[in-house]
């Protein structure tokens, strides 16, 4: 009976955690990383990047985003929209193409892959170097390194052999003294011409470029350029062509001229030296004034060989783009409801950000993207999610960021593919990003797209070695060519211990600490108004009086003593210097009580920030630990161990990666054959690994991990009191109790700590993580989230119980008597540590009323974990992060709300939810576009009839239809003249309708 | 081996030759071995015929197999008279020079002859290990057992290693290598984890159980197929206070086998057979019986509940009123030297059990190799050690 019971407890519980918890990984932040391809569907309003890991990505207005894998694990070197429609064609470096569509479903567009080809033939001959998607929309024509051009219809990718363009056919219609016995090479370029899509361009990487009508399969003209080519355009009007050559020089050409041999224009733009090669040249007309020219490279090579410029030339002006990166493609919007009105953005796809320029206005100013945004513009040190800002502080820090975007242009974001059909995000989360150039960003991670909101710098508190006014190297007058630096990717760090390692926002009065590498922690206040003022630094001595200990890592930071004008936004109101000047490893801000805490290798300090002293210092430093004093950079031999080692788990990984299915005798010799070659790379050199027990002599056993306020009953259970607590490397926990003057003598009475209690674990295993829960065992709330009606009142009425979380497992103890009761063992069951733990607030998805505390964890294998609260009792687990993958570990930070963020890429955070109630991923919709000259898409019968039918299928996007519903359907009358006969199909359930309609 | 065994009738004499050696004096005398009286009987004869009436001693006799083994109570009083055969060798130390390795521990590993000699022949042999008091068998701290032969198979031993309390490290490495299974396809090679080195002196080499190319099939209970290096290395090192793992010992000719007769147990496995002897009147065999027939190579020694018992942490709290020390400090003088004095015989005599276990504590500072002597000492804080430790106070375990 008893067992019955439980079991259906177990049960309820199990539907339970259904309702409480999923996983998803929901959408990707930032900028892709190592992005290798671009591509711009001007019907759409869609852009397309692919990367070199075989991810296809697609961006629209801001909320319209969608990401495709390629299977093979290849590198993406071209991405073609077809023209008109929702397909796109992927070519990889391992010589497949890959069809894409965007497919409805449940009123909603996804991106999948529908096929994909490969040309046969020997690879010198058939590997692919030239793509165009035919504006008919069914003819792909592939340029090879052989150079034949293959043709081939889409989207079933069927060879048409009588179609393909060899090389004999040209080759035979050019006259005898521009070939001689040389090889024209791979086809280089192919283009349509605009005016008449039977006509295309094939240029050849030797010089030659043929004009060549599909229909009559010949050639009409050859130009013959010298040149090794580059790139070619085709003028809109179809008049000219446009090559751009290696040796940076383009030429004009006129199209069906008598004298086909004499080229109209020929120029090298940075002439006189040799340049460098411009690879891609664009020529655009304007409706009134001189077209723009746009192209990329072409710089003196001694001079200027390693920059990375764009230049666009209008009529009298003439700029060359100053890229800090690579640039991997670029492409121009148009305006004009058939976009091809005047050039309206230059978008630009570098190794490390995408820049779009606005080319209407005066000066060419950048739109800032709204999504794409480079996270690594300095390198991310640390990230701090704060959930549900209040309305207030959201616009204040909005209204600071303005400031700073007064540079941007004011043009709306051209990309507007698609719509956004994902609801309003119920509250305003904020993402802040530390950053080694000593910034922090502030984000709207509210939703879908990563919003830069504002940038702190907290470098203008510190005198640094760089100049300030060395990077101002902006374009002095009269210099060729004509440079402008673009662009906010800047890896560079002036200083290293500007670095920020830890942040704390309290949302609620808007007061932010952050600390640093060097020891550094600054208290920052948010003011609307720009002020000059001069930042107090306290100088706190960790080691407090320790003997025999010499620093060696980097000296602190030195403080400017002159007042310093602080821009409106968050400004420095105080500076506390540890000593020795080690990187901050926890820190804590009670807004409320107006402290802060924070920690080091060497121990802990509390600093009062309205009175601007130090009210506790901590040395919890093992006397024995020598490696405790060196600084991060002294620790150097150890590298070449861990690089050893990070090599045999990524040679390890992969030989993992590769298993394939085939059948069970061969696949056992295979993973024999496997094993023995790991067995023998084993043998050179084994890894082994020591079995200690730990100690209290081990190294950084004093370093302070965690850091937490609560007001508790530390002493006793009658009495709450404000409360420090401290976590330590070496399993040890520090509570203080802290006397806090009343309200009116706050200011000048002062703040007293004193220990009350020790705690050392046992096990000995770093303390990661320090919450007290109330009587009805929920956390305690933040401060002044009660005060501010945000948060239910802790129950103080209850016993209070302190939840200590090693690295190895979860304890619970009562309070104020420090006594074990429960606890759950993670290492010791399944080997894994715990690397990042946040509380969070579950819903119910089946009612609004239900919801629990839990807490969240991350453990090295890279899986996550939901561990019940008062109980710790696991919950649910999933796999999130590859355990290889150590800097995306140790990257990840929990939301409030059961979401995370970790780092894929040094540039692109992953989403991911473990709430069931609170998802944030893009949901939208991309319809085909109703292009006018649609008469020209042909659907050949494969019965060989004459008539041809169209289809068009309409989602629609919001709920479902009702069978025996009412419609309105408005279609264009042009079309309805020339249909002789419609067939009409809706499917209720995925609200797609069907229109067919026969014309002859 | 035995060079003792030599003269079985023996056994029919009824008068046991009693050598004793106290310090570089010996006493020889005789016992009656059908009377042969009651321990503290015994012992006060001993401080009578040395002269030392006023030196708490530690008594020791060598057993048949040359072991080191204490007399301090009746019961082994009365098989170290019944089995000696027929001189009973004594050894006689004085308690507070007494030397923790002497008995139990090093005598199981080290050569036997070596540790009389060299341990008790200069007692007052420089050893840096602090002292550890020796009393009844069962709170003989273990260091290492093997556990649960009767449900492994053969080829499989499941070690216990005991690290809390003792200084000694672990001592060993583990690494990746490969294993051949037997699958219906054929010989499958998998990978496993096998132990890779021994540091000398670490408490695996000390125990003879565990060897270089054992493969690790589980850790506490967990397998770890499917687990990488750093995983088990972690879950070991979770487990270090208690560490059970079951191995599959790369040399396979010292294994178990189940009758109890053959299989000529090998060193590592005879010696731990051979310190169960000594217990063996405390867990209820009859020691006639015991001593008279070829002892079990291996017999479980400690009750099978004791392996799920959670017993491997009692974390310190400090509850500070001043200024706080620091806490390693505390830590390590837990285990040591803030231990209340250790009176033997006083205790032997009249204490009753619950006060007995309290002051051993500091022995089995967090073994609670049985569950009651921890919960005792949990619930029933003793006023003596309250004084001793001031302000330290330490909490039982999570066990409710």
């Amino acid at each position: 009976m008893k067992r019955f019971r439980r079991h259906g407890q177990e049960s309820q519980r199990d539907r339970l955690k259904q309702e409480l918890f999923a996983f998803n990984k929901t959408v990707e932040h930032g900028f892709p990383h190592q992005p290798s391809a671009l591509g711009y569907s001007p019907s759409l309003k869609l852009l397309a990047i692919g990367t070199r890991s075989g991810a296809i990505k697609l961006y629209g207005s801001p909320g319209v985003e969608f990401m495709g894998l390629h299977d093979e694990n290849a590198a993406v070197t071209q991405v073609h929209f077809m023209p008109h429609q929702v397909e796109l064609v992927t070519l990889l470096d391992d010589n497949s193409l890959h069809m894409w569509t965007l497919r409805g479903h449940n009123g909603l567009s996804e991106l999948l892959e529908i096929g994909r080809f490969t040309l046969t033939g020997p690879p010198g001959v058939t590997r692919v170097t030239a793509v165009l998607a035919h504006s008919s929309g069914e003819l792909l024509l592939l340029g090879t390194e052989g150079g034949h051009v293959f043709v081939v219809e889409v989207p079933g990718f069927r060879e048409l052999e009588e179609r393909n363009i060899s090389l004999d056919q040209v080759s035979s219609s050019i006259p005898d003294d521009y070939i001689g016995r040389r090889n024209l090479e791979h086809v280089e370029a192919l283009q349509e011409n605009p005016v008449d899509p039977d006509q295309v361009i094939i240029g050849y990487g030797r010089g030659l470029m043929v004009i060549w009508d599909l229909e009559k399969k010949l050639a009409i003209q050859h130009i013959p350029a010298t040149q090794q080519l580059e790139s070619v355009c085709w003028t809109e009007d179809g008049k000219y062509i446009l090559s751009s050559h290696s040796d940076g020089s383009y030429c004009r050409w006129m199209v069906g001229g008598q004298d086909m041999n004499e080229e109209e224009k020929s120029d090298i733009p940075y002439g006189h030296f040799p340049c460098k090669a411009i690879s891609k040249i664009v020529q655009l007309p304007t409706e009134e004034g001189p077209p723009f020219l746009l192209f990329s490279g072409g710089m003196p090579r001694a001079s200027y060989g390693d920059r990375h410029c764009i230049t666009v030339i209008h009529g009298k002006t003439h700029v060359a783009l100053d890229f800090t990166s690579r640039i991997i493609d670029f492409f121009v919007i148009r305006d004009g409801p058939q976009r091809t009105g005047d050039p309206s953005a230059l978008v630009v796809l570098v190794e490390e950000e995408l820049v779009v320029i606005d080319l209407q206005t005066e000066g060419w100013p950048i739109i800032q993207t709204p999504y794409l945004v480079p996270l690594h513009s300095s390198a991310i040190t640390c990230s701090h999610h704060v959930s549900t800002i209040p309305l207030k502080l959201w616009e204040r820090i909005l209204a600071a960021g303005k400031h700073q975007n007064a540079h941007y242009s004011k043009k709306p974001w051209p990309i507007t593919g698609g719509q956004n059909l994902a609801p309003d995000p119920p509250q305003r989360d904020l993402l802040l990003t530390g950053h080694e150039d000593g910034t922090v960003r502030f984000w709207d991670a509210s939703g879908v797209c990563l919003y830069p909101m504002y940038k702190l710098s907290t470098a203008g508190v510190f005198h640094t070695d760089a100049d300030p006014n060395d990077n101002m190297n902006q374009g002095t007058e009269g210099e060729w060519p004509p440079f402008r630096k673009v662009g906010c990717f800047d890896p560079y760090s002036d200083d290293p211990r500007l670095g920020i390692q830890k942040i704390h926002l309290c949302k609620y009065s808007g007061y932010l600490t952050v600390a640093g590498t060097a020891g550094q922690i600054l208290m920052l206040e948010l003011n609307d108004e720009a002020a000059e003022q001069t930042v107090e630094a306290k100088v706190v001595d960790l080691l407090q009086g320790q003997e025999g200990f010499r620093w060696k890592g980097h000296t602190q930071l030195d403080i400017q003593e002159d007042p310093v004008m602080f821009p409106a936004g968050f400004q420095p109101f105080a500076v506390v210097q540890c000593q020795p000047p080690a990187v901050v490893t926890a820190l804590t801000l009670h807004s409320e009580w107006k402290l802060i805490a924070f920690g080091t290798s060497h121990g802990f300090g509390l600093y009062d920030y309205q009175q601007k002293n130090s009210v506790l210092i901590k040395c919890t430093l093992n006397p024995s630990d020598q490696l405790a004093m060196e600084g991060p950079l002294s620790r150097v031999k150890s590298i070449k161990k861990s690089l050893r080692q990070s090599f045999r788990r990524i040679r390890r990984s992969r030989v993992s990666l590769r298993k394939q299915h085939v059948n069970t005798a061969t696949k056992l010799q295979e993973a024999n054959a496997r094993l023995e070659a790991e067995l023998a790379e084993m043998e050179l050199a084994p890894v082994q690994r020591k079995i200690e027990a730990r100690s209290s002599d081990d190294s950084f056993t004093g370093l302070v991990r965690t850091l937490y306020f609560a007001d508790t009953f530390l002493s006793d259970s009658s009495h709450n009191t404000p409360s420090l607590w401290a976590g330590t490397n070496g399993g040890c926990v520090f509570a203080y109790m802290l006397r806090l003057p009343s309200v009116e003598h706050r200011a000048d009475e002062p703040v007293t700590a004193q220990l009350s209690k020790e705690i050392q674990l046992m096990h000995r295993a770093p303390v990661v993580g320090i919450v007290v829960l109330d009587g009805h065992g929920a956390p305690l709330p933040e401060p002044l989230e009660v005060a501010h009606d945000l948060a239910r009142a802790p129950d103080m009425q209850g016993s209070h119980h302190l939840l200590v979380v090693s690295e190895e497992q979860f304890k619970v103890f009562t309070l104020p008597k420090v006594s074990a009761k429960m606890k759950l063992k993670l290492t010791a069951v399944d080997g894994s540590r715990v690397r990042r733990v946040g509380m969070a607030w579950f819903g119910s998805s089946r009612t609004e009323d239900y919801g629990e505390s839990g807490l969240l964890v991350l453990t090295n294998q890279g899986d996550v974990h939901v561990v019940s609260l008062p109980h710790v009792k696991m919950q649910v687990q999933y796999p999130c992060i590859r355990r290889e993958d150590v800097s995306g570990i140790a990257s990840c930070v929990f939301t409030k709300h059961g979401q995370g963020f970790y780092l894929i890429s040094p540039s692109e955070f992953e989403r991911f939810s473990l709430s069931t109630r609170c998802v944030v991923e893009p949901r939208c919709l991309v319809e085909a576009p109703l292009h006018s000259g649609c008469s020209n898409q042909h659907q050949s019968q494969p019965d060989g009839a004459s008539s041809t039918h169209r289809y068009i299928n309409l989602e629609f996007a919001v709920g479902q239809f009702e069978p025996g519903c009412y419609m309105m359907l408005v279609v264009t009358t042009a079309m309805l003249n020339e249909s002789k006969y419609i067939d009409f199909n809706a499917d209720p359930v995925e609200g797609i309708i069907n229109i067919r309609w026969t014309s002859h | 081996m035995n060079k003792n065994h030599r003269v079985p009738s023996s056994r029919s004499l009824n008068a046991v030759e009693v050598k004793s050696k106290f310090g570089a004096e010996f006493r020889r005398f005789s016992l009656d071995r059908s009377k042969p009286g009651r321990f503290d009987e015994f012992y006060g004869l001993l401080q009578h015929v040395h002269r030392i009436p006023n030196v708490e001693l530690l008594v020791g006799y060598a057993d048949v197999h040359g072991d080191l083994l204490p007399i301090n109570n009746d019961d082994n009083y009365h098989k170290a008279i019944s089995t000696a055969n027929p001189l009973l060798r004594l050894f006689l130390q004085r308690k507070e020079e007494a030397d923790h390795g002497t008995f139990g521990t090093d005598s199981l590993t080290r050569k036997k002859n070596t540790v009389l000699s060299a341990v008790l022949l200069r007692p007052d042999h420089n050893k840096k290990k602090p002292p550890v008091i020796i009393s009844l068998p069962k709170d003989f701290r273990p260091v290492s057992s093997i556990i649960d032969v009767d449900i492994l198979p053969e080829t499989h031993r499941r070690v216990r290693l005991y690290k809390h309390g003792q200084e000694k490290p672990l001592g060993f490495y583990i690494r990746d290598g490969s294993s051949v299974r037997v699958t219906p396809q054929g010989l499958e090679k998998v990978p496993g984890i096998f132990i890779s080195r021994l540091v000398p002196g670490g408490l695996a080499e000390s125990t003879g159980l565990l060897a270089v190319n054992d493969e690790v099939l589980e850790v506490n209970g967990i397998e770890v197929g499917g687990k990488s290096l750093d995983q088990v290395t972690d879950m070991m090192i979770a487990n270090s206070h208690n560490l059970i793992i079951t191995v599959k010992p790369a040399n396979q000719r010292n294994n178990i086998v189940r009758s109890g007769v053959g299989g000529g147990g090998g060193a590592a496995s005879g010696s731990s057979g051979r310190s169960s002897d000594s217990s063996a009147s405390y867990y209820g065999y009859s020691s006639h019986s015991a001593a008279a027939s070829i002892p079990p190579h291996i017999i479980q020694n400690f009750p099978v509940g004791e392996l799920e018992s959670d017993e491997d942490e009692e974390d310190l709290v400090i509850e500070a009123g001043g200024e706080a020390e620091p806490i390693r400090h505390m830590a390590s003088n837990h285990s040591m030297s803030s231990l209340p004095r250790y009176e033997p015989h006083l205790n032997l005599r009249t204490a009753t059990t619950s006060t007995f276990s309290i002051n051993t504590n500091g022995t089995l500072p967090t073994s609670g190799s049985s569950s009651s002597l921890s919960n005792i000492k949990a619930t029933t804080p003793s006023p003596d050690r309250a004084m001793e430790r001031g302000s330290l106070e330490e909490d039982g375990p999570g066990r409710r």
